[in-house]
């Protein structure tokens, strides 16, 4: 009996604390709180050639933090495959990070969900001024009008990268500086047995990073003035068909690049398989990849016709990383204390250095450490001929739609399909049906 | 599960305490309540694990979950049955995505559940006699079910590829069969990529199930089958399979269920995007919520996607447990 009364006891009490914990969770909710000043939790992106590398960057850094301020910062360096997952699951359950990194073209689709610190001009005073940050960078921070939900860590800027020496062999002086030049190369470079140039043909993200620019130098949108999606404009039409043309038509881009998806394409250009490459800040990966820095040159992505500029002469977008501070942190004088240092003059110097990017903090990019001739050709494209992805709510499913359709574009090309105007413009279609009705 | 566990204690219980009659009545009540109190931490998981989620789920399907209510559900707008009617409407872009998907599934899963089935019980019959060899085979065998998901498909991946990959190698350099490399990964042969590697990783468990099931066919049978004249594809048909009946109902409804849901397998070969001919529908819905961020209609979908699982379980136990009462009769 007695026995029997205890097994009931447990089970009773077992209930209990079951039903107790499943009430337990999401009882942080709301804005930010000071509940616990002594440590943080941070997570950032993946921006050296490894994981193990960008704790060996940023390990020095937290201590450094640690020791000026008595705050404990918890790294987690987080794969781009699942960042954005992992920050869409934070938001849901409230239970995140304290500060983190997001890709800035992110920012207005996460500044939708109000998940993350609104930068007003309070916050900003905090971390010493709107003005101390470079302009450009500001404009991939969040939609227009609205205080910007981030603030820019490292900027980049896609340039062509070319091999010296298979331009030397197939004869090629000066890199391309238009289309119709990089596509005469193209043949040259191919007469010599190299692909001349590399695509990430099955990468979402980069098809989009193209595209856009494609775009812009047709003198095109891919949204409204009001925010709507605009995708079968004949100029959009236009700019994504040349984009794919370079494989289906110029055959300046190998078929097999038209499945690469995990940076294959660097990779080819490291090995000195392939002439040229279009990526951004792409030093110090080519360095861990064994491909030293008096191998290759850096020049501007080339344009239609004449020399970068805005507008029309547009040959990059602006790509970088923002640093962004979860509303729901319980740690927000900490949080804003690390924003801070994070993009103080200093830290910028070191961090940006390792990464090869460039500061979006006016104080730390006129440092001679950002002069050298392939950082002057980031840092010319980041001010003069640089625009940023449409800051809309909808950005993050505008590039799945549309990086889709570049995909299945490329994935026609290999196939040997043809690619034409109608073709690409039914994708494009399809792919501004998926966008979010309003 | 619950039902049957729900009567065994009840029945074990009564037996014990063999004369309840003449003991005062909340002494009976206990002991009566004992057993569905004991039940009640399992029911509480159970609940936890299984129906909360679901609930929630189908709650999920009947609001407008975008991006700009993920971070508080509760303001998101009702929409009656408008993800529903999103979903399908089989004219508009959406729709019509969700049912071409749901074509390549069934197709796709049809194929995988016929081809795991055949080679699992190929394998199984000729592992059944006694040779050198025949324990490191069954071992050898196993190794695509046992190794985890993602080594096995991410070395499919490297095979598949275009430039440096085996298959290619060898189709194409070695054995001359195609005129240009092909591509695996993208295009119309991503089916077959897909289909490949699945069926690879799933027919194991298949050999293993029709295993076990054949080392309950009394031997006696066969040999007397052996006796009247039959041969080996005789005795397969009318020994063999019949007896194997019970164990091939719940195999392949499990195989059924298994590959229509499978999710892993074409996201670590695919990635996000799946190419049009191996879009499966989990990783349809998976795109439909995660990655345009529209958790309302996904949810939508998943419970469509419920629903006909249900359907078709249901049908299908319906059917093959008339004809096993019919046949065992």
């Amino acid at each position: 009996m007695r026995s029997i009364r205890a097994a009931a006891v447990g089970a009773v009490t077992m209930s209990l604390a079951l039903a107790a914990t499943a009430c337990g969770g999401g009882s942080s909710s709301g804005g930010g709180s000071n509940d616990s000043p002594k440590t943080l939790t941070y997570w950032a992106s993946n921006q050296g050639a490894s994981i193990a590398i960008d704790k060996k960057v940023l390990q020095p850094e937290l201590d450094k933090f640690e020791k000026q301020t008595g705050i404990k910062v918890k790294l987690e360096v987080v794969p781009w495959s699942d960042l954005l997952n992992r920050i869409l699951t934070a938001t849901t359950s409230g239970q995140g990070p304290d500060v983190l990194n997001i890709g800035n073209t992110w920012s207005a689709s996460l500044q939708a969900t109000g998940a993350l610190l609104p930068w007003d001009a309070k916050n900003f005073d905090k971390i010493g001024g709107k003005d101390r940050f470079v302009d450009s960078a500001l404009g991939s921070t969040g939609a227009e009008g609205k205080d910007p939900a981030a603030v820019p860590l490292y900027s980049m800027a896609y340039a062509l990268y070319y091999n010296k020496e298979i331009f030397a062999d197939a004869g090629i002086s000066k890199p391309p500086a238009t289309w119709a030049e990089l596509i005469a190369d193209g043949k040259k470079i191919k007469a010599k047995g190299k692909s001349p140039l590399g695509a990430e043909g099955a990468n979402v993200s980069e098809n989009i990073h193209h595209v856009f620019v494609f775009a812009k130098q047709h003198g095109a949108d891919f949204f409204t003035a009001d925010g709507k999606p605009d995708f079968t404009n004949p100029k959009i039409v236009d700019a994504v068909k040349q984009y794919v043309d370079l494989m289906a038509k110029d055959k300046v881009i190998p078929t097999g690049d038209a499945e690469y998806a995990q940076n294959q394409s660097v990779s080819d250009f490291a090995k000195g398989r392939q002439a040229m490459l279009l990526w951004q800040s792409a030093a110090a990966n080519l360095k861990s990849q064994g491909m030293s820095e008096d191998k290759y040159g850096i020049a501007p992505v080339p344009v239609q016709s004449g020399t970068p500029g805005t507008g029309a002469q547009t040959n990059s977008m602006v790509a970088g990383i923002n640093l962004a501070v979860f509303k729901n942190t319980d740690n927000l004088d900490g949080a804003t204390k690390f924003v801070k240092f994070m993009t103080s003059d200093a830290e910028q110097k070191i961090l940006n250095t390792a990464y090869s990017s460039i500061p979006p903090v006016k104080g730390a990019q006129s440092d001679a450490a950002f002069n050298s001739p392939s950082n002057a050709v980031l840092k010319q494209t980041l001010a003069t001929s640089a625009a940023a992805l449409p800051q809309v709510a909808d950005e993050s499913q505008f590039e799945t739609a549309v990086g889709t359709a570049v995909k299945e574009l490329f994935a026609d090309a290999a196939a040997g399909r043809a690619v034409t105007t109608d073709s690409v413009k039914a994708k494009l279609e399809k792919a501004q049906q998926q966008m979010p009705m309003k | 599960m619950t039902t049957t566990t729900l009567k065994e204690p009840v029945r074990g219980s009564s037996t014990g305490a063999a004369a309840p009659e003449q003991r005062r009545r909340p002494g009976r009540i206990r002991r009566i309540g004992l057993p569905y109190l004991l039940l009640l931490p399992a029911l509480l998981l159970e609940l936890l694990v299984h129906l909360v989620p679901m609930v929630i789920g189908i709650v999920m399907s009947f609001k407008e979950l975008t991006q700009f209510y993920i971070r508080d559900w509760g303001t998101a707008p009702w929409t009656g049955f408008g993800n529903y009617s999103v979903s399908v409407d089989f004219d508009a872009p959406v729709g019509k995505a969700l049912l071409h998907s749901f074509f390549v599934t069934v197709g796709f899963t049809l194929l995988s559940v016929g081809l795991c089935w055949l080679i699992g019980t190929t394998a199984a019959i000729y592992m059944q006699d006694t040779f050198r060899g025949r324990g490191l085979l069954r071992a050898l065998f196993l190794v695509p079910y046992a190794l985890p998901v993602y080594a096995a498909v991410i070395t499919w991946v490297f095979m598949f590829q275009h430039d440096n990959g085996l298959v290619n190698h060898v189709l194409h350099d070695q054995l001359h069969l195609t005129d240009k490399r092909s591509f695996w990964l993208i295009g119309d042969n991503s089916f077959w990529a897909l289909l490949i590697t699945h069926v690879w990783k799933g027919w194991p468990f298949a050999f293993l199930i029709v295993m076990a099931g054949l080392q309950n066919i009394p031997k006696e049978l066969y040999e007397a089958a052996a006796l009247d004249g039959a041969g080996m594809l005789q005795q397969i048909r009318r020994i063999t399979l019949p007896s194997l009946r019970p164990v091939n109902q719940v195999l392949v409804l499990v195989l059924f269920l298994w590959t229509f849901n499978d999710f892993n397998t074409p996201y670590v070969l695919f990635g996000k995007a799946a190419p049009e001919a191996a879009d499966l529908i989990s990783v349809h819905i998976y795109q439909a919520s995660f990655v345009t961020w529209n958790f309302g209609t996904g949810s939508a979908m998943s419970v469509l996607l419920l629903l006909f699982l249900l359907v078709v379980t249901g049908v299908y136990l319906v059917f093959t447990s008339r004809g096993r009462r019919t046949g065992d009769v």
